[in-house]
């Protein structure tokens, strides 16, 4: 199925969903055939992005497998609150190893299924942004360099959300985390460290890089349905607010993430074999201090247009960088 | 077929015959030359229906067997020193969830100071991490033990480490026997998962445990290790009826029956230990010697009653424990506690320095004034004296300079 963008003429979203579409392009969530591979009975906080991102996009991956399809899993808050037995929420076959191995774990059970001539079966690696970007980047890395078959996603909440939120190498500059407090001369996180791994994973030069967010399901659904048949490693990058730890409020995940993605903060693209693509067009770009308004992880730079100036920068060069303004 | 062969060429040659179907592995020495030569055996064919991943780590090289053991493979892996310890997070990880994964360990002392040479201190690092331990005296008897590894992970869903002395054996040239294919076959059934990832029928693995039910789930790996107890001597008398040469099981005793001293060591060190012993016989001493096979589980019963006629117990360890020292001692004490046995701990052959058969006469010679523990070998003058410039200067420096540099002062090392 060709991807094909439709406006609504009421807001310019997406988010009146499947009406206007044709059955073949509905959400997987609104079909009744879903899966439910991550059930409900799990013990995410409200509003848990990371949940509602992992549910749709595992759903579509079991879609787009025929139901064949083996999830390995980092250690951290999907992890947590998915688990304890007796009442997993997984209907899907899955393992947990450790916090750092996840792709590496991914690559044997495709080697493993390879031998056992279980071609159909496809693999999918998750973790949230810790498990990713720092404590397992080595075996993501290694998992990428050798192409194996495997797609990872990863759920970027931009903090270790599990232990606490503290901070990790993908929590925006000046965000308040346990690990990076609001006091001192420079509060919250320090400008100029951190690093965005779609880039990273695209200097690899894999098949299939892109980024996506849970202000956009059905993109999200969509990018894993293109993910999944392709050999070799893909990755897939979804922003996951956490209300927990952003002290944003439980209802406003998906506005949380809207305006990220409308701000140019998180730029929502899709690269092959190491080129840009895609990447999704923002019609009017909202101001970043909108979206830290909603967070409680910025409130302390509210006062501070310098440093809002300086996060509006990054914005502007993410539009600039990934090409996300609409031509007008 | 009898080959004169490199240790870890024999290895090789009988993991083969195991059959696995994934292997993943990082280069360390005195292991590379088994990975090399399997990794040669996948990339032409010659051991089919094998995954061989090269990959970044020894962390990621258990972590890809954890998958694909999960997913249902037989696996197969090697390390030793520093890359055990890079992937002592999946050694607890792959135990804990009963994944059968073979592990060969080429003996190898841990740094810092960073040393390639053999001795126990990596696999005994490893000791409490679940795994069984099995060490070797000779390279015949590593390739017998691995493939009576496979069967003995893959009947108790238990990972074994096959402990081979790095360089002493890895790298030695002598006759082996090479098991054929049929044998192999014959003794070993295809893999049989107790648990397994399966669209078809969906299970969680890995998932939080409590405090309800860990305690339990912690006593049952324990349980495997009673079990594994029974199994090994179980195997070992199959494996002995198949390729009809002697499999040790458990432990072996020699020269044990009516040994008023007996010796306990672990690998290699076997050999020389009962060179000196069948030297002492000749002279009408009564001396015998125990080699432990299994270290994990520890046969603590078996130790007893090999060593039922002695009246001290010499252990000789590689690996030195700092803040204890003598850790088989404390086993084999534990083993045979109220039995009024005097164990003695002799820590030596740490960093690759040889315990030779002079070596084994001195401290024959001092049996009745050791120290314990006792320090095989060690040269005091030169510990005396670095101690005594510490004293002296503050910023003494690095310690392994200080005593390198004494060394050569002093003569340099002769070898013991
Ligand atoms: C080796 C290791 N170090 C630290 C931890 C503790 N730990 C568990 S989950 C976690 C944070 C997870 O953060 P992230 O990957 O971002 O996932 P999130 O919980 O935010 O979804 C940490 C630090 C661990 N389990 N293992
Ligand atoms: S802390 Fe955040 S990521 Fe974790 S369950 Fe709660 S909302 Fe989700
Ligand atoms: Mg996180």
């Amino acid at each position: 199925m060709e991807s094909k963008t439709v406006k609504f003429y009421q807001t310019g979203t997406f988010t009146v969903g499947n009406r206007l579409l044709s059955e073949e392009e509905r959400h997987v969530q609104a079909s009744a055939e879903r899966t439910n591979s991550l059930n409900s009975g799990h013990r995410a906080c409200q509003g848990c992005g990371e949940a509602l991102g992992a549910r749709y996009a595992i759903d579509a991956a079991m879609k787009a497998t025929n139901g064949q399809l083996v999830a390995v899993n980092a250690t951290g808050c999907l992890e947590v609150f998915s688990t304890p037995y007796p009442e997993t929420a997984w209907q899907i076959p899955w393992l947990h190893s450790v916090f750092g191995n996840a792709p590496a774990v991914a690559d044997g059970v495709a080697a493993a299924l390879r031998v056992k001539g279980k071609k159909n079966i496809r693999v999918v690696a998750q973790g949230g942004d810790g498990g990713t970007v720092d404590i397992g980047f080595g075996c993501l890395s290694g998992m990428f360099e050798r192409n194996a078959d495997v797609l990872y996603i990863c759920y970027d909440n931009e903090a270790y959300m599990n232990t606490g939120v503290q901070r990790s190498g993908a929590t925006p500059p000046s965000a308040r985390t346990a690990t990076t407090q609001a006091v001192g001369v420079h509060p919250g996180n320090e400008f100029g460290v951190g690093k965005f791994l779609p880039r990273i994973a695209m200097a690899h030069r894999i098949p299939f890089v892109a980024t996506a967010s849970v202000a956009n399901l059905h993109d999200l659904e969509e990018k894993v349905r293109k993910a999944i048949p392709i050999q070799g490693a893909r990755y897939i990058h979804v922003f996951v607010p956490c209300p927990l730890g952003w002290g944003s409020l439980p209802q406003h995940t998906l506005k949380v993430a809207r305006m990220a993605m409308e701000s140019g903060l998180f730029p929502i693209f899709e690269a092959e074999y190491g080129k840009l693509t895609h990447s999704y067009k923002i019609r009017r770009q909202v101001k970043v201090e909108e979206y830290l308004r909603l967070q409680k992880r910025f409130a302390h730079i509210l006062k501070e247009p310098a440093t809002i100036g300086l996060l509006q920068k990054m914005a502007d060069a993410n539009i600039a960088e990934f090409n996300l303004m609409e031509e007008k | 077929m009898r080959k004169q062969i490199e240790g870890s060429q024999a290895i090789a040659a009988a993991v083969q015959c195991c059959r696995p179907e994934v292997i993943s592995c990082y280069p360390i020495t005195p292991q590379t030359h088994i990975v090399e030569t399997l990794s040669a055996k996948v990339k032409s064919g010659e051991l089919e229906n094998c995954e061989f991943i090269n990959v970044e780590s020894e962390f990621a090289a258990l972590s890809v067997l954890i998958g694909a053991s999960a997913a249902g493979a037989r696996t197969y892996t090697a390390t030793a020193s520093q890359g055990l310890l890079y992937m002592a997070e999946a050694v607890y990880n792959a135990s804990g969830m009963g994944f059968p994964i073979v592990m060969t360990i080429g003996n190898r002392a841990i740094g810092a100071p960073i040393n390639i040479w053999n001795d126990h201190s990596d696999s005994m690092s490893m000791r409490d991490a679940g795994w069984v331990q099995l060490y070797a005296e000779s390279n015949q008897e590593a390739v017998d033990l691995h493939i009576q590894a496979f069967r003995l992970a893959e009947s108790l869903s238990l990972p074994v480490m096959v402990c081979v002395d790095g360089f002493v054996l890895t790298h030695a040239f002598e006759p082996v026997e090479i098991p054929s294919q049929a044998q192999v076959d014959s003794f070993l059934p295809s893999f049989d998962p107790v648990q397994v990832l399966d669209p078809e029928n969906p299970i969680s693995m890995g998932t939080m445990v409590g405090p309800n039910a860990f305690f339990e789930v912690r006593y049952l790996h324990h349980e495997k290790h009673l079990r594994a107890l029974e199994r090994i001597p179980t195997i070992a008398r199959e494996f002995e009826k198949t390729f009809g040469r002697k499999a040790a099981g458990l432990a072996e005793g020699y020269f044990h029956e009516d040994a008023e001293t007996i010796f306990v060591a672990l690998g290699s060190m076997n050999g020389t230990i009962k060179d000196f012993v069948d030297l002492r016989r000749a002279r009408g001493e009564k001396v015998g010697c125990i080699k432990l096979v299994s270290y994990r589980p520890f046969p603590s019963e078996v130790v007893r009653s090999l060593a039922d006629s002695a009246q001290r117990v010499i252990c000789v360890e590689k690996h030195l424990a700092p803040g204890t020292c003598g850790v088989v001692a404390s086993e084999v004490r534990h083993a045979l506690q109220h039995s009024g046995k005097q164990v003695q701990a002799v820590i030596g052959g740490i960093g690759g320095r040889p315990i030779s058969l002079a070596a084994l006469d001195g401290l024959w010679a001092e049996r009745n004034r050791l120290d314990e523990p006792h320090f095989l070998g060690l040269n005091w003058e030169v510990i005396g004296s670095v101690l005594e410039n510490q004293k002296k200067i503050r910023r003494s420096g690095p310690v392994a300079e200080s005593v390198v540099k004494t060394v050569a002062e002093k003569g340099g090392f002769h070898g013991i």
